[in-house]
Order: structure tokens, then C-alpha cells, then sequence
């Protein structure tokens, strides 16, 4: 989910923003309402099949659950231990389908967009004290900045590795949080130098 | 025109600028200095993102401590780190967040997006993700999402700190070509040479203040 937006003008990319994020939760919706190994096999292809129709080969859906597969291998395991194989294909499958559709949403949808309908759907809560544009920039601050924090999670960690810390967890957690406090910092000083008004 | 008027800053007990005053008028300004001497805090003054302990300071007259948001306006910042600066995931979104936040058009966000990215040849990154960029490319898209919001003068702290020689010339080109009134913050002495005014500061205080020929001998003789 983090390689975003996949700039293109197939039928997907041109929908609106509002009814494919409408799809999601109507999709996603119905995966955990459907009990149905055979149903969530066939949503799976079927959102499969949406990918080459959004011009994304399989292999970009592949790079979607590629970081999850060891999450799913360890649902696999327990659930085949305490539930079955059926319950422990269904599960797994319907995690994987979910992933599916919530990436082709942010593969064909830029984040300004998204962000945009986000902040008109969260208006309906401004009477209850919540800012949209707030919401909405913390948002795309997290969209923004997940890689971010791994890229600097992955420095650390080679830095203790070469001083044979890596199973140290504090000599891991320390500097990235504070790394990822003095980021926050500037990121806030960024914000602020450029007109942005709270 | 930049005027610094008697200008201290503390922080908790530790005297960062001490009783400076300054009137900068030139086009190409470098301020240089060990770490630690102040110099990345008189940057952050000039557009406010620092307020003095005592003193004043004017941009064109507004000052910083009343008129904050105006002076952001009229004094753009490039910071060190552009991943720090970039705030937006995807390179076109990151442009028109300032340009929003100053209430430009959409057309014009779109025009002035096209223009900057065609001036730095970047044209092919306008739906690139952030994070995917190089460190040339970052620090360029973060210039330009300062440029684009028409700042009078641009501060910049250290911007060519993180990168290789090639991105360091790319970026002394991009800044030599502006029409702004630059204020260069560095350890670059190759960067600066050719500028009209150097300010070495040295534990809080000017400590040389001149053409690069004078300062630069002065400065090096003093970290030696």
C-alpha cells in the first residue's frame, strides 16, 4: 500500500474518489459478512481481475501482500491448529482480498484526491468539534511519512548491527524515537514556514 | 530589506545570539560558522520560525514577533533535510501544499506546478511518491515548493549538507539563477564565493562581516 498512487487513465483511475472509497467499505463489508470459503475464492479473483482493468499487472498486486506474507503464514498456522484447514484457507484469503481491493483503491487514486473526499465526508463531524483539515493532514502526514520511518528504522538498525546490538531492543527504540521526535520537529517548523494555518 | 535589531536568543540557560544587529540589503548573503555558533538560529529568525528574547526583527519593515504569518509570506526556508520539508507523499501534492495554504487558484497552482517543474527539468516526476526520489531530486522539489509560493527573499539552512558533489552543483546552479534575495546558511565555502556578503558568526556574535574575500581567510584562520 505504500507505493501509492500508479498514475494511469484506465476506467478505475477516472472514477471518483468518493464512490471507490464507497466500494471499499461496501467490499470490505461484505468479505467479513460472507463466511463462504467458495465466495471469498471468487471476490479474490474477481479483484484480481480489476488489476490488469486499472492497466496494474499481477506483479504490482503480488508487491501489495508480499511485507504480509509472514503475517499470513502465521494466521495460516493457528487458525489450521485450532479451527482447521477450511477456516485457516478462509481467513487468510479473506485478509488477502481486503488488502487486494484497499490497494487498488490507492494504486488509482492520488492521495490529494482521497485526502480531498476524506475532508468532506469528516465535515459532517465538524459540530462534534472535529477539524477536517486536520484529520486530513495527519492523514496524508502518515502516508507521507511511514517510509519514511522505515528507512530511518532500517539506518538504526544497521548501525547497531555493526556494533553487534541488533538484538538490543532499546538500542533500536531509543534513537529512533529520538530521531523520530527532532523529525517531528522540523516537520512541524515545514509546516508552519509554509502557510499553513490551523 | 532584512534588519536585525539588537537581537538575543536564549534557550533555557544558554545564550544562543547575543545583541546582534544587522541591516541586510544585498542580493547573495551567506552567514557561516561552526556548529553550535548560532548561525542555524539566525536563520530561523528571519522568518520567524524563531522569535528573539529581546530585540527585533523587520522584514521589509513587519516584525517577525507581530506579523508572523505575513512574513512567512515574503520569506521562503529551505530547511537541511528535505525529507523533512517534503510533507505531502506525492511530488505534485507536495507543490500545491503551500500554494493552498495561501489561497492561490487552482489554476494557478496547476500553472506555477507546471512551470517550476519544467524549470528543474523534473517534468517526469510530477506523480512520483516522495519517498521514492533521490537526495537531489528531494532537496529540488523541496527549493520548489518554496519558489512557488513567490517569496521575496529564501532562506537556506544548510541545503546542500546531505548531498554528492554532482546534486550540490545542481543545486548552486539552481539557487545562483534566482531573481531572490538569497540567505545562505553553510559549511560550503566553495558555495559562497562569488557571494556580495559573508557573516561569520562565532559563539553567538558576529564575528566577521564582509565580502567573501575578506571573511572567508578570517573564518578559516579562526577554525584552524
Amino acid at each position: 500500500m505504500l507505493d501509492l498512487y500508479s498514475p494511469g487513465h484506465s476506467p478505475l483511475h477516472r472514477m471518483r474518489p468518493a464512490v471507490k472509497m464507497a466500494a471499499l467499505m461496501v467490499g470490505a463489508t461484505l468479505l467479513f459478512i460472507n463466511q463462504s470459503l467458495a465466495a471469498t475464492t471468487a471476490a479474490t479473483l474477481a479483484i484480481l481481475a480489476l488489476y490488469p482493468l486499472a492497466q496494474l499487472t499481477l506483479k504490482q498486486a503480488f508487491a501489495q501482500i508480499r511485507p504480509l506474507l509472514w503475517i499470513f503464514v502465521l494466521f495460516f498456522a493457528v487458525q489450521w491448529y485450532f479451527s482447521g484447514l477450511t477456516l485457516a484457507a478462509y481467513v487468510v484469503l479473506r485478509l488477502a482480498a481486503l488488502i487486494l481491493l484497499a490497494s487498488l483503491v490507492t494504486l488509482t487514486t492520488r492521495s490529494s484526491d482521497m485526502i480531498d473526499t476524506m475532508t468532506r465526508a469528516l465535515s459532517i463531524l465538524r459540530p462534534f468539534g472535529v477539524n477536517p483539515a486536520k484529520v486530513s493532514l495527519a492523514i496524508a502526514l502518515a502516508l507521507r511519512f511511514i517510509p519514511v520511518l522505515a528507512q530511518i528504522m532500517r539506518d538504526v538498525r544497521e548501525a547497531q548491527k555493526a556494533r553487534g546490538l541488533e538484538r538490543s531492543v532499546i538500542a533500536v527504540a531509543m534513537p529512533m524515537a529520538i530521531r523520530a521526535i527532532k523529525m517531528a520537529d522540523d516537520i512541524s517548523d515545514a509546516i508552519d514556514s509554509r502557510g499553513y494555518r490551523s | 530589506m532584512i534588519e536585525l535589531q539588537n537581537v538575543s536568543l536564549s534557550f533555557s540557560d544558554r545564550q544562543v545570539l547575543n545583541d546582534l544587529s544587522l541591516t541586510l540589503s544585498e542580493r547573495r548573503i551567506a552567514i557561516i560558522g561552526a556548529n553550535g555558533s548560532g548561525k542555524s538560529t539566525l536563520a530561523r529568525l528571519l522568518n520567524g520560525l524563531a522569535l528573539p528574547t529581546s530585540g527585533d526583527v523587520l522584514i521589509d519593515g513587519l516584525n517577525t514577533r507581530k506579523k508572523g504569518r505575513d512574513v512567512r509570506r515574503k520569506v521562503g526556508f529551505v530547511f537541511q533535510n528535505p525529507d523533512n520539508q517534503i510533507v505531502m507523499p506525492v511530488v505534485e501534492e507536495d507543490l500545491a501544499f503551500g500554494m493552498k495554504n495561501c489561497g492561490f487558484s487552482t489554476a494557478e497552482i496547476a500553472a506555477k506546478t507546471d512551470e517550476i517543474l519544467a524549470r528543474y527539468d523534473l517534468s517526469d516526476l510530477r506523480e512520483h511518491p516522495a519517498h521514492l526520489l533521490s537526495g537531489g531530486q528531494k532537496q529540488l522539489i523541496a527549493i520548489s515548493g518554496v519558489l512557488v509560493m513567490n517569496p521575496d527573499i529564501v532562506v537556506m539552512d544548510e541545503p546542500t549538507t546531505l548531498l554528492d558533489l554532482r546534486n550540490k552543483r545542481r543545486i548552486a546552479r539552481a539557487v545562483a539563477a534566482l531573481s531572490q534575495t538569497v540567505v545562505m546558511v553553510t559549511h560550503d565555502l566553495d558555495l559562497i564565493s562569488d557571494y556580495d556578503r559573508v557573516i561569520a558568526i562565532d559563539e553567538g556574535r558576529v564575528f566577521a562581516d564582509g565580502p567573501p574575500a575578506e571573511v572567508i581567510p578570517a573564518y578559516q584562520e579562526l577554525m584552524a
